[in-house]
């Protein structure tokens, strides 16, 4: 796959399709990818990377990227589509500026749980239908790639790239059975307190780095609330309960009818707190309320929480009559 | 010891009252001699809609342990479509407060028109007694805020 990536970006830089490529490149180590821009054809020979470690979404590097001179060479994953779409339907990316080839993705890796199984030390990394090959200063081990996927790979919703100018691989289909809500379901069975109790334990470790903010799709403000000094929320390490609680309720109601559920909130999240959760507890509301709605699937679409019906609405009060105590 | 330990608990109620309609009830409520608790603080708002998320958490950070949002009936706004947003974005923090753990008693919207203030005096009255049964708002508090 690498290999055919690169000899296209080469030939679409050569020929002048394109003045520079966003990709990826490696890191100190082979699973610290990260996204970077290449500007001749030896940069990208010498330096790009795809490999089963490649989860960065790079849709929200477009919103910079763009708006340079001359055209930019970007590499979706199915995932990214719904994102670059969405950024598109809020007019953040200039579509005339960007080449897209779409990638075909079946889950990347978790190197967290590689290390759980005790595979340390990754020199490379190779996937052999559906077998991961993996490389280590030890020896070479084999990994069977869905037992080691990142989490929100498991309960991927599309497989279907819906924004391409060409394609690599194949396309996919929509997953209709993701099993994605069967988390937040689970926690809407439980009591409040239950339900308090264990947002405790996972909010209670945010370390406020505002990673989950500096690399969502959806938060694309110029000027964020949470830079504010005057808000009570700037950047900084959370005093108490109700501001770990605040952030993470704002921050994740800014993007209520906007987030695609692309899952990099979770990804970044140095403390592995479960932020998707709260994002697909506001997508399943919207699409029990209003409808079904998948953000990004189409350019130009109206945001439900932006959208109103004069006289279907549910009301708020519809919460004291569902939730349990 | 504190001084207030003897007291009954009198919970602190925000309500955010639009211009228009809710305020005019609650002023009718006034000129009608009907009183409502005073554990109610209103608010003014020029419309429902005004009401940020944030303006509720902060309600609860710095002491409230209820809020209330009024506004007019659906399709009376005075800016024509705002209670429409109101009734979205409410129905969306309110379960998203829920999801957290937060009582989802602790929130409410009323639709309360300018010339319901006998509405809006039993409006406050239910609110209040439910908040009371509640006991005070422990979930989202901020300790820092308060007063003893």
């Amino acid at each position: 796959m690498q290999g055919e990536l690169i000899k296209r970006a080469c030939e679409l830089l050569e020929d002048g399709t394109v003045n520079r490529v966003l990709g990826w490149q490696k890191g100190q180590f082979v699973y610290d990818i990260t996204p970077a821009v290449f500007t001749s054809v030896e940069d990208v020979k010498e330096h790009f990377v795809y490999n089963d470690f490649c989860a960065d979404n790079l849709s929200k590097y477009l919103i910079k990227e763009s708006e340079k001179e001359g055209k930019v060479l970007v590499f979706l994953k199915p995932c990214d589509t719904y994102s670059f779409n969405q950024l598109q339907t809020e007019y953040k990316i200039k579509r005339e500026n960007v080449y897209i080839i779409g990638i075909e993705s079946y889950g990347k890796v978790d190197v967290e749980k590689l290390r759980q199984r005790g595979i340390e030390g990754i020199t490379d990394i190779e996937n052999v239908n559906g077998t991961l090959k993996v490389s280590t200063i030890y020896g070479e081990e084999q990994v069977p790639a869905y037992e080691v996927m990142l989490n929100r790979c498991l309960t991927c919703k599309s497989k279907k790239h819906v924004v391409y100018d060409e394609l690599v691989g194949e396309d996919g289909e929509v997953v209709a059975d993701s099993g994605r809500f069967d988390m937040v379901e689970k926690l809407e069975k439980m009591t409040a307190e239950e339900r308090f109790n264990f947002w405790r334990g996972e909010l209670s470790r945010c370390i406020r780095c505002n990673a989950c903010r500096n690399v969502c799709p959806a938060c694309t403000c110029e000027k964020c609330v949470f830079d504010n000094p005057n808000s009570g929320t700037q950047n900084r390490g959370a005093r108490d309960s109700f501001e770990e609680n605040m952030f993470h309720i704002i921050r994740a109601y800014h993007v209520a009818g906007r987030c695609t559920d692309c899952g990099e909130c979770s990804r970044v999240c140095p403390e592995n707190i479960p932020l998707h959760l709260l994002n697909r507890k506001f997508i399943r509301d919207i699409n029990e309320f209003y409808g079904e709605f998948q953000a990004g699937e189409e350019v130009g679409q109206m945001s439900p929480v932006a959208a109103y019906t004069e006289h279907n609405d549910v009301e708020p009060s519809i919460v004291q009559k569902g939730g349990a105590e | 010891m504190s001084v207030n330990e003897n007291k009954p608990y009198e919970p602190k109620i925000i309500a955010f009252c639009c211009n228009w309609c809710s305020y005019g009830g609650a002023d009718l409520a006034g000129t009608n001699r009907l009183s409502y608790p005073a554990n109610v603080k209103i608010v003014r708002v020029p419309c429902s809609c005004r009401v940020n998320p944030q303006f509720i958490l902060r309600a609860f950070q710095r002491g409230a342990d209820g809020v209330i949002v009024c506004g007019c009936h659906p399709g009376d706004c005075h800016y024509s479509t705002g209670n429409f947003h109101t009734r979205r974005r409410m129905a969306l923090l309110f379960s998203m407060l829920n999801f957290l753990g937060v009582e989802s008693a602790r929130t409410r919207v009323e639709w309360v028109s300018a010339a319901e203030g006998a509405r809006f005096k039993s409006v406050m009255d239910s609110f209040v007694a439910d908040i009371t049964k509640l006991g005070p708002n422990r979930r989202l508090e901020d300790i820092r805020c308060k007063e003893n």
